[in-house]
């Protein structure tokens, strides 16, 4: 792929964490670094793990393809191929894949000298992950609590560990997580919504600036959380919408047994009206 | 104070509120369906530990001597246990005093003038309940197996069993537009677990018998007309369940498809029997004990308190963790489908 003009002015040696200069470079586009190297590695071997698992299961449905968790007799060992074996292996590829993606952003960061925000957001959804696969399995004592990797069947799991607390949505965590993951698309709509109407006015019009977009909303509600304002609150109604999911899974179980309506028994023992 | 440490002052403190009333691990788990599924059951062992001593079986009695004279010789008015022997008989009435009435003795039955005399209702109460009994322990094997129920399964040392139901009183005020719940969204209601769901559950479930299913049998719309109300009372009568076994409702359901039988546990089949059991109870025994109950023991809509799962399960998914008391009672072995029921005519006479 052809490089434009100016890329090159950014295409900086170093900023590397790891590995120096050996793999500083670039493939087409695409920057490579240790990390790079260890992202392709964990994802080919993860996925071709995947295929060779799948091709010992009964179908090759792609909705009913199913790798499952080891039975919960195993705990926390290691668990025969067949039996699990291939799940533990895939969570490990799954997790070296994800965390260098993520380093690999940090290294582009540091070439760039920027903050680190993008690795940071990315990290929250493979902190989710790591909640599913290992926090709530060890804080449980057994691998078999992770979910499969299937289509259908990490859903119809979803549906079973929702059930066993009788009513999810009444899981304190799963209520804030869930209203986040509204405002966020909210909050994005809202922000959309407002560039493209300033870029966009009527025929003779120029294109509007900040400006008009701030009087907008003062217009309205008083307040304009401003240019820079509007991706910080975007970027932390996201990040705490998966920060909260992440939570009210790993408080199922670990740490609440019963059926999450009970949970709500706390506030009608408060004192103030008990 | 500086911006950020009050936000970390204020992650704490919200974190520290999250986890008021949570429970902590390691937890205990089982297995309860194919690897990955989600179909297993987590336990907090502290919370049984704690539990233990109600669901314990008190020991049986010291078995009587299998000869002796029949009771009938010796007592008058025997019109269910008149087959015993006069050891047994005497045995069996000292644990039904045990299991049912240990603070009032044998007179919270009996006239302590004429034992015979059927004069207190709660002696003609306790003659319909022995066949109750009999009547489970006979003719439910779907639902008690060999384990089979006594007096003490329900009761637990209390004249009237802890965990039974009456009708709750309709809550509407008058001229106002929110003014009828319609039986639900009402906080702490024990019955549906604290949820919002519709609060009565047994009385359309476990004394008429509304149709429980509410799915549909074909993917697509074709004639199925239950509501969302009544797909909330059906969730309401599970959480009952749940709740009343300790479980969640993976224990019989696979809830990717709660209805379909292939997929369910095996203790579903034993829950459908339960549910058809306890209907069949309330109907047959319990609700005709209405008019000589004292309005004092009614509830507020002057019915008599009855039985759900939670009478005899008492929050463990087999009641007493499945102790088999019956086999030591042969005053409470099974028979075969009991007669009309008499009793309650005989009421007041001698």
């Amino acid at each position: 792929m052809a490089m434009l003009s100016f890329e090159r002015k950014y295409r900086v040696r170093g900023g590397t964490l790891l590995g120096g200069d050996l793999f500083d470079f670039w493939v087409g586009p695409f920057y490579v670094g240790l990390f790079g190297v260890t992202t392709i590695f964990f994802a080919f071997l993860g996925t071709a793990l995947l295929l060779y698992a799948a091709s010992l299961g009964p179908t090759w449905n792609i909705w009913q393809i199913n790798i499952a968790p080891p039975d919960l007799k195993y705990g926390l060992g290691l668990a025969p191929l067949r039996e699990g074996g291939f799940w533990q292996i895939i969570t490990v590829c799954a997790l070296g894949a994800f965390g260098s993606w993520a380093l690999r952003e940090v290294e582009i960061s540091r070439k760039l000298g920027m903050g680190y925000h993008v690795p940071f957001a990315y990290g929250f959804a493979v902190l989710a992950y790591f909640t599913l696969e290992v926090v709530r399995p060890v804080l449980l004592g057994a691998w078999g609590h992770g979910f499969p990797y299937g289509i259908l069947s990490h859903l119809d799991w979803v549906s079973n560990v929702g059930y066993q607390f009788l009513h999810f949505h009444y899981n304190p965590a799963h209520m804030i997580a869930v209203s986040l993951f509204f405002t966020t698309t909210f909050a994005l709509a809202l922000h959309g919504a407002l560039i493209l109407s300033s870029t966009n006015p009527g025929v003779g019009e120029v294109v509007k600036s900040p400006e008009h977009e701030d009087t907008f909303f003062r217009d309205i509600i008083g307040y304009s959380v401003g240019t820079l304002g509007i991706h910080r609150l975007g970027l932390f109604l996201a990040l705490a919408a998966v920060f909260f999911s992440a939570v009210c899974i790993v408080i199922s179980g670990p740490f609440w047994t019963q059926g999450w309506p009970a949970w709500w028994g706390w506030w009608l023992r408060l004192p103030i009206w008990a | 104070m500086n911006p950020t440490r009050t936000l970390l002052a204020a992650v704490l403190v919200g974190t520290a509120l999250l986890l008021t009333g949570c429970e902590h691990p390691p937890m205990k788990h089982e297995q309860i369906g194919y690897r990955g599924t989600g179909m297993e059951r987590i336990v907090n062992p502290r919370t049984v530990a704690e539990n233990a001593p109600l669901h314990a079986a008190p020991e049986a009695a010291p078995a009587a001597p299998a000869d002796g004279p029949k009771a009938t010789l010796l007592y008058k008015n025997l019109q269910v246990l008149g087959d015993l022997n006069v050891a047994e008989f005497n045995r069996t009435m000292a644990a039904f005093t045990q299991w049912v009435a240990p603070n009032e003795g044998c007179t919270h039955c009996h006239n302590p003038a004429n034992f015979a005399d059927d004069s207190k209702y709660t002696k003609v109460v306790a003659r319909r309940m022995i066949q109750m009994t009999r009547e489970i322990n006979g003719n439910w094997h779907d639902h008690v197996a060999d384990t089979g129920v006594t007096c003490y399964t329900c009761h637990r040392g209390h004249n009237i069993p802890e965990k039974s139901w009456v009708a709750e009183r309709e809550t509407v005020t008058e001229g106002r537009m929110l003014g009828n719940n319609f039986g639900q969204n009402r906080a702490g209601m024990a019955s549906v677990g604290n949820s919002s769901l519709p609060y009565d559950p047994y009385t359309p479930f476990l004394l008429k018998a509304h149709e429980i299913r509410v799915a549909g049998s074909t993917a697509l719309p074709t004639g199925n007309k239950s509501s969302i109300k009544n797909a909330e009372a059906t969730h309401g009568l599970m959480i009952h369940m749940s709740e009343a076994l300790g479980v969640g409702c993976t224990w019989c359901h696979n809830t990717r498809a709660m209805a379909e039988w292939s997929q369910s546990t095996p203790q579903r089949v034993q829950a459908w029997h339960g549910i058809r059991m306890v209907r069949a109870i309330n109907n047959d025994f319990i609700v005709p004990l209405t008019p000589i109950t004292p309005p004092e023991r009614l509830g507020a809509m002057g019915d008599i308190p009855k039985a759900n799962c939670a009478t005899c399960h008492q929050g463990a998914n087999k009641p007493l963790m499945g102790a088999a008391m019956a086999k030591d009672y042969p005053a409470l072995a099974g028979t075969a489908r009991a007669p009309a029921p008499v009793a309650v005519a005989r009421a007041g006479k001698n």
